[in-house]
């Protein structure tokens, strides 16, 4: 790491603490016209840690994954990963670095084999792909490890089945086998268990688990189980403003949190 | 591409694979034999738009990139041959610096080659932008090169200019329509085999993967814009060759081979044949040129008949003519 901290001057926000974070961001701003969907954001991912960003619908939890990723430029504020300031990079050179992200609202390839999908993803991370003459599906630089996490998304039966054909939960477990596939440093994940049934999320929240000090996540999560079975700290963000970070415990009894968005059943 | 069948065990598909290919083998000596020596050179022009059009399938219907001036590059292909041959002919240089020619194998890779840069100079726009945006502003271009042509005196303007016979190939006397016919039937097999090598690879894979999910693609690493782009400029180099070919084969260019009606045309052999299945748009160029000669002696007012087709191709038939014939083989 470079630097440290924001370099504005302005008051640290709480939960951005020195030390050598994987990922940076430091007084991210986006706005939409008037709406100021992410409002001088300042947060950290560090190694090996999962770190859940929670807040109410339109907070602007997805907007700062899209920041991060690289997908949306900041009108104010930078991104820094792995020790260098990526804010000027796109989201294709992000990834190639090691910034993977997942969906809110599934994205996948399809009309691709669930195989071919995580195929897919692995290609990506294997250099470039100007190779004109060996069959692709053919090859078991791709197809061996696109089965094994297959496999480890408990989805290793469906590898033949189209992607659209899969079920709503399946897909969200593609949809991680895939950002697993490029080997990233940090993951984003956007509400992994968005739509599930509580059996899907037990499942999601225990492969994630799995994922535990392998790779760094920040987690994007409404389900409070998910959360707090997962995460090592986590930010709470509401109008685009974190309001409190800190560790599982804290946050359960921090009393702003608590009036903002968890409600007194929490 | 045909690959050999199992004895006694062949698919629907190569069926139809092998019997195309016998068909094209077989068709110069019936036609020959029952002294319809016209269906020769219609065939080659069959296998010219065939190839011509199973180029645009690369962009089309494997990068889902919805391009309105293929025949820029088709055109440009064309010119390439016409005017190294005029210079030959005169024994003068193109702007003082290359001699004319009319060797096939120096005439055709080059152009390929303008073809292949003048793809990548308007695909490294056009690309920038996307949907209608990138539709319109292909044509434009390719208009723009119309233009161009119609202006350039030099080379016969808007009359075109004729060539006084076709490229030399060592060996080959390719004035004869049966040998020309091989020679344009060679040339397409030549492209399909490797086409298939291409939309299999990982090459391949990208520009599939683009046309279905391009923000996926990117936020997997993928820079997206280059392999468009590659893509865009092999599939105009391809379409310079077929130019080459539809030159040899006239004997004779113009600027109406870009016009932008062409390009539709092309567009239409694409989608009436199947996208994205490389072999299809060779059978669309087919149903479309006989379409053409025969209904075009009944009224020249024949695209009136074929659009009913078309929109009934795009509504009900997708992978069209071919995915007709192979049947249900869902693939992706
Ligand atoms: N592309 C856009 N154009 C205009 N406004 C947008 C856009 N994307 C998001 N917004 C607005 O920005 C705010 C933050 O949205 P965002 O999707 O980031 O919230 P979120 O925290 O992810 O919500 P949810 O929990 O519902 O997923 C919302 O008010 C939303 O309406
Ligand atoms: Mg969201």
């Amino acid at each position: 790491m470079t630097a440290d901290g924001p370099e504005t001057g302005a008051p640290m926000p709480a939960g951005t603490s020195g030390g050598t974070a994987l990922l940076h961001a430091r007084g991210l701003v986006k706005r939409f016209g008037a709406i100021v969907a992410v409002d001088d954001l300042s947060l950290e991912v560090r190694p090996g840690e999962i770190h859940a960003m929670i807040g109410p619908n339109g907070a602007g939890k997805t907007t700062a994954i899209a920041q991060l990723s690289g997908e949306m430029k900041p009108d104010a504020g930078s991104v820094w990963f792995d020790g260098r300031d990526v804010t000027g990079l796109g989201a294709d050179a992000r990834a190639r670095l090691g910034l993977a992200r997942s969906f809110q609202t599934t994205s996948l390839f399809r009309g691709f084999t669930a195989e071919d999908n995580v195929a897919m993803a692995i290609q990506a991370g294997t250099g470039h792909s100007f190779h004109f003459w060996r069959s692709a599906r053919r090859e078991p630089a791709l197809r061996v490890p696109a089965r094994a996490l297959l496999d480890s998304a408990g989805i290793a039966d469906r590898a033949e089945v189209r992607a659209e054909t899969l079920a709503h939960g399946e897909q969200r477990q593609l949809e991680l086998a895939m950002a697993l596939a490029t080997g990233p440093k940090v993951l984003l994940l956007d509400e992994p268990t968005a739509g599930m049934g509580r059996e899907e999320s037990v499942r999601m929240i225990s492969l994630l688990s799995g994922l535990k000090g392998k790779v760094s996540i920040l987690l994007v999560e409404h389900d409070m189980d998910a959360v707090f079975a997962l995460a090592d700290r986590i930010s709470v963000l509401v109008y685009g403003r974190v309001i409190a970070s800190g560790a599982p415990g804290a946050i359960r009894a921090d009393a702003a949190v608590r009036e903002a968005y968890l409600g007194s059943a929490a | 591409m045909v690959e050999l069948p199992d004895i006694g065990r062949i698919s629907r598909r190569q069926a139809v694979h092998l019997g195309a290919l016998l068909f094209l083998l077989l068709m110069p000596p019936a036609a020959l034999a029952l002294d319809e020596p016209f269906y020769v050179s219609l065939g080659s022009r069959i296998l010219i738009y065939g190839l011509a059009a199973a180029s645009l399938d690369l962009i089309l219907g494997f990068g889902g990139m919805v391009s309105f001036g293929h025949a820029a590059f088709f055109g440009a292909g064309g010119y390439v041959v016409g005017i190294l041959f005029q210079h030959g002919f005169e024994g003068s240089d193109f702007l003082g610096l290359i001699p004319g020619s009319d060797a096939a194998l120096i005439v055709w890779p080059a152009a390929m080659l303008v073809a292949g840069l003048l793809a990548l100079a308007i695909g490294a726009v056009s690309l920038r932008t996307g949907g209608v945006y990138f539709i319109m502003i292909t044509l434009a271009f390719a208009q723009m090169l119309y233009f161009f042509f119609v202006s350039l005196e030099a080379y016969g303007g808007d009359d075109g200019l004729s060539l006084y016979g076709r490229s030399r190939i060592p060996g080959l006397d390719l004035s004869g329509d049966a040998t020309f016919y091989y020679i344009c039937l060679a040339l397409l097999l030549i492209f399909l085999g490797l086409g298939v090598r291409l939309t299999g690879s990982r090459f391949g894979m990208v520009v599939l993967g683009v046309r279905e999910n391009e923000r996926r693609m990117v936020a997997l690493g993928f820079p997206t814009y280059r392999y468009k782009l590659a893509c865009f400029s092999i599939a105009g180099a391809v379409a310079g060759l077929a130019g080459a070919l539809i030159a040899n084969q006239t004997e004779f260019v113009s600027p109406s081979l870009m016009h932008w009606t062409r390009s539709g045309e092309i567009l239409v052999m694409v989608i009436l044949g199947g996208m994205g299945t490389l072999l299809g748009p060779v059978f669309g160029a087919a149903a479309f040129l006989m379409l053409e000669e025969v209904l075009s002696t009944w009224t020249e007012h024949w695209m009136v008949v074929l659009g009913p087709v078309l929109i009934f191709v795009v509504l009900f038939a997708r992978r069209g003519i071919y995915g007709w014939l192979v049947g249900r083989e869902d693939e992706p």
